[in-house]
């Protein structure tokens, strides 16, 4: 304690956590680009891009499944696919501990949300990353929840969309993790092989193990505005090449002028572009029309 | 060439250096000391044995990145004939990290692709440290194309800290050159023979792992991140590398055990170092019994079976919902 806090007298103190709480939470929202001050329920009526500047900011995988897909005749693939801790892993935490307070934390039992539904009446599987759940990392239930919508999609002939948002492969399951890149996309192979559109889209972040293997196996691979993607996060590559990286390097804009993404969609135009594509690739009459 | 020690291998190097002192000694010396010598090589043997039957995971790593470890090339010599290295992705560059071409094996032509690491300075900065770019793993599925079209199987040999993390790498896209060959080798239709030489980098890795069977040598290792990767990021320390290795799980033995790779090939008393002739003949032999268990397979048999395989990775319950 310093010597001025000593001195003064303690209902005068500041800067008490109790204090601090008294402010109540989560009325208003700075976006983290321009800085504006937000009115919380106007961020989340524009689906959470700033309406001041179009920042896309993270959201949770089931408020990106509500905005995806159509209310009715939803159901989730793959809940009954839950982690065991293979290696007893442990470092500062036990795996099962941080299993467990993720799950606490989020309501979800791992990183990957699978749904089957339709986008304005075109029927589809979306698989969602939860990046809120140890950084959406993908581990052995990742892997087996997504092939199980792949298998779904296939046996229905359906579309599959992946939404990705994660930090790469898990640690805590070690090769097995590795491991689920080659299975991912190895069950992928089958889509292509019966003609069934996949669809990637890439929110912020997109990095590492899931970026390099099915991510940019899409027959479009789409970005969401200001995501970003890669395969080294950009400490590493800053520490490897002793450089300041490029301005706005790694971004989804980057990408595109790169040539390694297909289009970037705004979060608010999702729904039906992504609709319209699938008709499209898939020889169907247009849904414009569709609520 | 003089062999380079670990710190773990003082012990071996102190009494290597005194049977040196004394064959020097020997050659002048009117008392036969040979016995002698022959009694400290005897214990240097069983020394080496000792200490090599002990190592733990992050001595393990150290092994495998053994600065005379043999690398790809080492064994495309003592293993195959009629070499000849293929270069380039045919549309940017041709990546050193990542060596290939055609070659025979027993008579039998087949394709050789595998990481290479440089062992001096100027070498390994030619060969980027093993650290293939994305045109590295594009050469190498141009290769694996190129067998598939002319039914050759193919070898693989993994030996790499990761793909590059580098600007330039990033720009022309490692995650889809990544991708693409995991796409590409679940279902090319050939053997793919794929062997861990040496340090089995993660995702830089596996681009050139996938296949139909999956085997390591003894001292190297296979992990989603490097151990002081690891590290760094959960105990915010790359200083505690040793214990991330361990929990991680790196090390041959104990990845067969967990029923992620097939076979773990036995090196020579002190690791693939001290003796490459003899790490090659071992490494030929299992090469061998590995393409016969799968050359008689049909193409749709192979990639069936590849196909389950892939399918059958991951550890996880199943549980009931409502």
């Amino acid at each position: 304690m310093s010597w001025l806090k000593k001195l003064l007298p303690p209902k005068i103190k500041r800067d008490t956590p109790s204090g601090r709480k008294a402010i109540p939470e989560g009325l208003w929202s700075k976006c983290p680009a321009c800085e504006a001050v937000l009115y919380r329920s106007d961020l989340e009526s524009n689906l959470n891009v700033c309406p001041k500047c179009g920042h896309h900011q993270r959201i949770r995988a089931r408020q990106r499944i509500d905005l995806l897909l159509d209310p009715e005749g939803r159901f989730e693939i793959g809940a009954e696919v839950v982690p065991v801790d293979p290696l007893k892993f442990k470092d500062s935490k036990r795996y099962p501990d941080r299993l467990a307070a993720a799950n606490e934390d989020t309501g979800e039992a791992d990183a990957l949300l699978v749904v089957q539904g339709a986008i304005k009446t075109v029927p589809v599987i979306v698989a969602c990353f939860e990046f809120e759940f140890l950084g959406g990392s993908m581990g052995s239930v990742v892997g087996e929840r997504f092939v199980r919508g792949v298998k779904a999609a296939l046996e229905q002939r359906l579309p599959f969309i992946c939404v990705t948002a994660t930090g790469g492969a898990r640690m805590q399951e070690g090769l097995f993790s590795l491991m689920q890149m080659a299975k991912t996309t190895a069950a992928i192979t089958q889509l292509a092989d019966r003609k069934l559109p996949f669809i990637t889209l890439l929110t912020d972040p997109t990095m590492g193990g899931v970026s390099a293997s099915f991510a940019f196996m899409g027959d479009l691979v789409i970005g969401e505005p200001g995501a970003l993607i890669g395969f080294a996060g950009p400490r590493v590559i800053e520490q490897t090449v002793r450089e300041t990286l490029p301005a706005g390097f790694q971004r989804s804009e980057f990408l595109l002028e790169k040539g390694a993404l297909d289009l970037i969609i705004d979060r608010r135009e999702l729904r039906d572009r992504i609709a319209e594509l699938l008709t499209l690739l898939t020889r169907q009459a247009s849904v414009r029309s569709v609520a | 060439m003089k062999t380079t020690f670990l710190d773990f291998e003082q012990p071996i190097a102190e009494l290597e250096a005194k049977i040196e002192e004394l064959r020097f000694v020997q050659d002048d010396s009117a008392v036969d000391i040979s016995e002698e010598i022959a009694r400290l090589e005897q214990k240097n043997y069983g020394l080496t044995k000792d200490i090599y039957s002990k190592l733990s995971p992050w001595q393990c790593a150290l092994v495998a990145r053994h600065p005379q470890r043999p690398y790809t090339l080492d064994y495309v010599e003592h293993i195959f004939t009629d070499f000849e290295e293929l270069h380039g992705d045919r549309g940017f560059a041709d990546d050193k990290a990542i060596v290939g071409g055609l070659a025979r094996f027993n008579g039998q032509p087949c394709m050789v692709i595998g990481h290479q690491k440089g062992r001096d300075t100027k070498e390994k900065i030619f060969r980027n440290f093993g650290m293939p770019r994305p045109e590295g793993y594009r050469k190498a599925l141009r290769l694996m194309k190129l067998a598939e079209k002319f039914g050759l199987p193919v070898f693989t040999f993994i030996d790499t800290p990761g793909a590059y993390p580098g600007i330039d790498a990033e720009e022309r896209g490692q995650s889809e050159a990544i991708g693409h060959n995991l796409f590409v080798m679940a279902e090319l239709k050939v053997p793919i023979i794929c062997t861990v030489i040496g340090e089995g980098g993660s995702g830089g890795a596996l681009a050139i792992a996938v296949g139909d069977q999956l085997m390591m040598l003894q001292y190297s290792t296979y992990s989603v991140i490097s151990p002081e990767g690891c590290a760094s990021i959960l105990w915010k320390s790359a200083e505690r590398a040793p214990d991330a290795a361990e929990t991680m799980g790196i090390t041959a033995s104990r990845l067969k055990s967990l029923g992620l790779i097939d076979k773990v090939i036995n090196e020579p008393v002190g690791g693939a170092h001290r003796d490459h002739r003899a790490m090659a003949q071992s490494l030929k032999r299992a090469l061998q019994d590995s393409l016969r268990q799968v050359s008689d397979l049909s193409p749709s048999e192979l990639l069936e079976r590849r196909f389950e395989r892939l399918m059958s990775y991951g550890k996880y319950k199943e549980i009931a919902v409502d």
